[in-house]
């Protein structure tokens, strides 16, 4: 193998990489908010039984579940001409990532929520607490702390399958790398630095979500 | 005046047909290969002391840190430098086994920690050698009870297999997308695609819920 390797090049466009790793968070980080609020609702909705928000809620879930994320993207960014909606690369992959992570968390949500028995607020009412005292020192905080991994790990999914912005020229961190390549040839070393980059991305993310729960649950998890 | 483009037509089913088999095709190789080596490697990583573990564990979480598609693309491309023409299809089965097995050993070692030692301990006293305890007693135990998990990692096998489009595989998300820059029908046709993997993915998810349901009690 006679392949030399120009690391330069890549050095010199480290800032536009740098963006494009910003980006990548940015819209990972905004897809959980987004994704967070809506799951909360489909959940409410869904173990409510409020129709018709219900029905939407189950099938919301299994689309998300069942089909793939670039499948997803597809119809957010091509799909959604049809009905005169033009969305622009990032708002696209936005929607799509939105829409994956609130069916995902809604399950999640609603098996944490189970999971703390019906006994608990009872018991807690017969302590003479109100209902709002019970969810806020009784069943939330315990329900929060079985959701944290599940949420963590959906956070560092959106990261990782936000690359999936390459295939509609989104300038997130792979397709800002797609772009710099096609201007240089230095494929290689450009996707090695972006996957360097994911890696280091995903650590610290799973790093800090540690170091949180750490505080967050005093070890007892 | 015929327009540029020419609408979805009967004419197509065959090339749909063959992104179909294409994305079952790549998806079964990966499951195979994938589920085989990380049976392998988790067996491994089980048996193997807390600094070996450590450090096939970080070196598996490099495959489940970095996009699937970044992987992709770096491995093709690292394959032309090294002047092999390969063909997409044994480029992305290798990179698609490779990850899927990163998230296998994950699941089989989990298998095999959660046989409890003293089940060993009694196979070996009853006179049971190594490897028949292996195989008579801890894999049968184990693997019944990864199941739903195995199926989980199998379908989202199934549904990152799309990504393969990416080094130029004509999966059915690929096929899609040529056909939609011919007959700008997107909707009509990325529809299709949503229902096809959802046909796919739907009943085995529920069967892997059954069978995880039917186990827990």
């Amino acid at each position: 193998m006679n392949y030399e390797f120009h690391w330069n090049i890549v050095f010199q466009k480290m800032p536009e990489l740098l963006q494009g790793a910003f980006v990548t968070l940015h819209v990972s980080v905004l897809s959980m908010l987004l994704g967070i609020v809506l799951a909360v609702l489909l959940a409410i909705a869904k173990m409510n039984n409020i129709k018709p928000f219900s029905s939407i809620a189950t099938v919301w879930v299994e689309i998300a579940r069942n089909t793939p994320a670039l499948f997803q993207i597809y119809m957010a960014y091509f799909g959604l001409g049809a009905f005169g909606i033009h969305l622009s690369p990032y708002v696209a992959v936005l929607v799509a990532l939105v829409f994956v992570n609130a069916g995902y968390l809604v399950e999640t949500f609603r098996g944490g929520f189970q999971s703390i028995p019906t006994t608990q607020y009872h018991a807690s009412k017969s302590l003479g607490m109100s209902s709002y005292q019970v969810y806020r020192y009784i069943i939330l905080p315990q329900m929060f702390r079985r959701i944290y991994h599940p949420m963590t790990n959906q956070f560092v999914w959106s990261i990782l399958m936000s690359s999936l912005g390459i295939l509609v020229g989104m300038s997130e961190l792979s397709g800002e790398t797609q772009r710099l390549q096609s201007l240089s040839f230095r494929t290689l070393e450009f996707f090695i630095v972006a996957a360097f980059m994911y890696y280091v991305i995903t650590k610290l993310v799973l790093f800090s979500a540690a170091m949180i729960s750490k505080k967050l649950f005093k070890g007892e998890i | 005046m015929g327009s540029l483009f020419t609408p979805l037509s009967w004419n197509d089913t065959g090339f749909i047909l063959t992104g179909i088999l294409n994305t079952v095709t790549i998806s079964v190789v990966a499951i195979v290969v994938g589920s085989i080596l990380g049976l392998i490697v988790g067996f491994i990583r089980s048996e193997s002391n807390k600094y070996t573990n450590a450090l096939l564990g970080s070196i598996l979480d490099v495959l489940r840190s970095v996009p699937l598609i970044i992987q992709l693309i770096l491995f093709s491309t690292f394959i032309g430098i090294l002047g092999y023409n390969m063909n997409p299809f044994v480029t992305g089965s290798i990179v698609l086994s490779l990850y899927t097995m990163a998230f296998m050993s994950e699941v089989f070692r989990g298998g095999f920690d959660s046989v409890h030692g003293s089940m060993e301990i009694a196979s070996r006293s009853l006179g049971m050698t190594y490897w028949q305890t292996v195989r008579y007693v801890r894999f049968p135990i184990s693997l019944r009870a990864i199941f739903p998990s195995w199926l989980g990692v199998a379908l989202s096998v199934i549904k990152d297999s799309a990504l393969v489009s990416v080094i130029g595989y004509m999966e059915l998300l690929r096929t899609s997308e040529q056909l939609i820059s011919r007959t700008q029908q997107p909707l009509e046709i990325l529809i299709g695609v949503g229902i096809f993997y959802f046909v796919i993915s739907y009943p085995l998810s529920l069967y892997g819920k059954y069978v995880e349901r039917k186990m827990a009690v």
